[in-house]
């Protein structure tokens, strides 16, 4: 079992970047955690199902365990008395660590104008990518989930990311 | 006009319902909410009123009943030693309107997070001040009241260990939190804490058209999101006195039931996952897929249809529609035989769910429990029976019934309703009527775009419509339905104008997580994660 490259290189040592190498097996092993509390988060239970299918792009590993996780999506709305829950989970996630915001209602509190929603997760956390939709469909997640494997395959891995966010928790 | 069905003054409330409850059997607390009248145009005696819904033993008739809270006290005596499902019915109308109930062993709020100050649901309280929380509840202001109360002395309740599932663990479902006290595995205590979804669903009907409604009904119960389009399009319906079409009557009962499928599909689905059998979920969610497919193409939208309105349905079932749900009866058919295969004989599955979170019936009925949770348990009913709407007594189906009320019955039972679902599917398919889907009224539906194009009435039409919204005569109105963890009732008090003066949902499940903490105490952690599992809590419909 290989990866079929040693068929081309032999034994013989291949020179690259370690971003490079890094960043490529990064990009194809993300482990998301699911911050699901409403409808979007039933739809991301569609992605993760055998129609849509998320293993495709290596991130099926989905896990709750904000240790284990590099990729944070939020998936559905959330509260004032969520968001101290959601600022702890994502300051636990350990860097590198990106963040999908899904749906209206993570990206700008949605329809819910009101006294109870907070107007858009990137109040309290950094965001990388928004997807549009209430709820998106999941070829939409799907596609978020590239455009964040594309996002890791150009950065330093010595760089830390997102590092002069101030949510409004942050105190 | 509309009206409740009893007005009583404060200090008769109590005696008049524990009257009703003893001597008519008026069992079944459906629900209480407040009505705050600040801005109502008619004068009334006091500012806040209470309603409180009842229904009784045969669950044929139901009743609600009003009183005016003085104004000076605001406070009511407490109906927690009546019914249990008074215990977070009175948290809730405490948190939203600041009524104080007499009595309640523990007042606080259940839906606001506890830095929240005021009252949002007051008139006076505007819809956009929002109030940032910092930091979550310890909840260690009632748990060591709870233990106390069951007789743990000090040194019992330091050896205890403590521990938080939720409001984000993957065994919760949702953002339910739950706070244990344990002593080993078994859990000796159990506090649960909700409010993290609360999305202020009724305090945004207040701010919009009737229409505009429809699409915060898909987003209560996100599973059937059909199931409660037709709830609240009924109610309203029924206050307009309008008689939807036959056409779009049996429509709305195949795709109602068909996302009752999808529904029970997701809870069962979800329940075996938790049990640790993964095969299943890949076997029935490929049916879910199949319904959902056939659902964008006949609303446009997966999960949150927004597929009825007030007067009939967006749309006509498309061409072809007869096949493509045929194919999606035959994947239901399919996927369920799969799945049960894997588990109806199996050894670790019977251990795991059987004589597991059993709820008795009197338990169930006092904690308010309806739809598929108490049918589990035993106890025969079902709206579609009892209070037949759209047809259903035409219909040949059976309510299917447990004996035990433990995660096996309501287990088996879903998959049964599926079944039952799919006969009425059938039939309803087979005798559809001809017709339009749509009455007509130009003051309730919007006019054709050819007329809204073509000439001046139209246009007006649309206009007045979409600005001013449906016109509901001034009263309030209670109607059930039964979707799909129970019943799910509206409470509607109109004040004329095309905007809801004020609606309450009653959501099954929010009285359902309120009875939880008691079915799962004495029992094993893992345990109460397969019951949590069981009983389908959906965060968009108890935190609303
Ligand atoms: S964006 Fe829409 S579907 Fe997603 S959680 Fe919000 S209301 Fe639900």
């Amino acid at each position: 079992m290989g990866l079929g490259v040693e068929s081309v290189f032999g034994d013989s040592v291949v020179t690259t970047k370690l971003d490079t190498a890094v960043n490529w097996a990064r990009s194809y092993s993300m482990w998301p955690m699911v911050f699901g509390t409403a409808c979007c988060g039933i739809e991301f239970m569609s992605v993760a199902a055998a129609k849509y299918d998320l293993s495709r792009f290596g991130a099926e590993v989905v896990r709750f365990s904000p240790r284990q996780a590099d990729l944070m999506i939020v998936a559905g709305t959330i509260s004032f008395k969520q968001a101290p829950v959601l600022k702890k989970i994502y300051d636990q996630m350990c860097e590198p660590k990106w963040v999908i915001s899904m749906g209206a209602c993570a990206c700008s509190g949605g329809f819910y104008d009101n006294y109870t929603t907070v107007q858009g997760i990137d109040e309290i956390i950094p965001v990388d990518e928004y997807i549009a939709g209430c709820p998106p469909r999941p070829e939409a997640v799907l596609d978020a989930i590239m455009r964040i494997q594309k996002k890791s395959e150009d950065e330093s891995i010595i760089k830390e990311r997102a590092k002069n966010f101030k949510g409004y928790l942050d105190a | 006009m509309l009206k409740p069905d009893m007005i009583v003054n404060p200090s008769e409330l109590k005696s008049t319902i524990k009257n009703l409850k003893d001597k008519e059997s008026f069992t079944l607390l459906l629900d209480i909410t407040a009505i705050d009248y600040l801005k109502f145009p008619v004068k009334q005696p006091t500012r806040f009123a209470l309603v409180y819904i009842l229904r009784d033993a045969s669950f044929k008739k139901s009743v609600t009943i009003k009183t005016y809270v003085d104004d000076a006290t605001l406070s009511v005596p407490s109906l927690t030693d009546i019914y249990f499902a008074a215990d977070w019915a009175e948290r809730e109308t405490f948190d939203q309107y600041g009524i104080k109930f007499e009595g309640h062993p523990n007042l606080k709020r259940v839906l606001n997070h506890h830095q929240f100050e005021g009252h949002p649901l007051r008139k006076d309280y505007n819809i956009t001040d929002r109030q940032i929380c910092t930091e979550t509840e310890g909840l260690m202001d009632e748990m060591p009241k709870l233990l106390t109360s069951k007789g743990y002395t000090q040194q019992e309740q330091d050896d205890m260990m403590y521990l938080n599932i939720g409001p984000s663990h993957p065994a919760s479902h949702g953002t339910i939190r739950n706070f244990l006290a344990l002593e080993g595995e078994t859990i000796k205590a159990c506090v649960t804490e909700i409010g993290y979804l609360h999305r202020g669903f009724e305090k945004s009907c207040e701010t919009h058209t009737y229409s505009q409604i429809i699409p915060y009904t898909d987003r209560l119960n996100y599973c059937s999101a059909i199931l409660n389009n037709i709830g609240y399009c009924k109610t309203i319906e029924e206050m307009l006195d309008i008689q939807i079409t036959d056409r779009a009557q049996f429509i709305r009962v195949i795709i109602g039931e068909l996302s009752r499928i999808i529904d029970h599909i997701v809870c069962n689905a979800a329940n075996m996952v938790d049990l640790g059998g993964l095969t299943n979920f890949w076997f029935i969610f490929s049916a879910r897929d199949k319904a959902y497919d056939l659902l964008s193409k006949l609303t446009g939208a997966r999960l949150t249809n927004s597929y009825t309105r007030v007067g009939g349905l967006e749309y006509d079932l498309y061409d072809g529609f007869a096949q493509d749900l045929e194919d999606v009866l035959k994947a239901v058919e399919q996927g369920t035989v799969d799945a049960l295969s894997l588990v109806e004989h199996n050894r670790i599955f019977h251990d795991r769910t059987q004589d597991v979170g059993v709820i008795t019936k009197e338990f169930a009925i006092s904690a308010g429990i309806t739809g598929v949770n108490l049918r589990a348990a035993g106890v025969n009913y079902d709206i579609r029976k009892t209070n037949p709407y759209y047809h259903y007594d035409s219909f040949d189906f059976d309510v299917v019934l447990g004996s035990h009320g433990d995660v096996y019955d309501r287990i088996m039972c879903k998959f049964e309703e599926m079944r039952q679902s799919i006969r009425i599917i059938r039939q309803a398919m087979k005798n559809l009527p001809d017709g339009e889907v749509n009455v007509y009224a130009p003051d309730v539906l919007l006019p054709a775009k050819k007329d809204v194009y073509g000439n001046i009435e139209g246009l007006m039409n649309q206009f007045k419509l979409t600005f001013e919204g449906i016109k509901v005569p001034q009263g309030e109105y209670y109607s059930a339905t039964e979707a799909g963890n129970g019943e799910l009732g509206f409470y509607v008090v109109s004040d004329g104008s095309g905007t809801p003066y004020k609606v309450k949902c009653r959501p099954p499940c929010f009285y359902a997580l309120g009875a939880y903490s008691k079915i799962v105490e004495g029992g094993m952690i893992a345990d109460a994660v397969v019951t949590m599992a069981s009983m389908n809590f959906i965060a968009g419909e108890f935190d609303r």
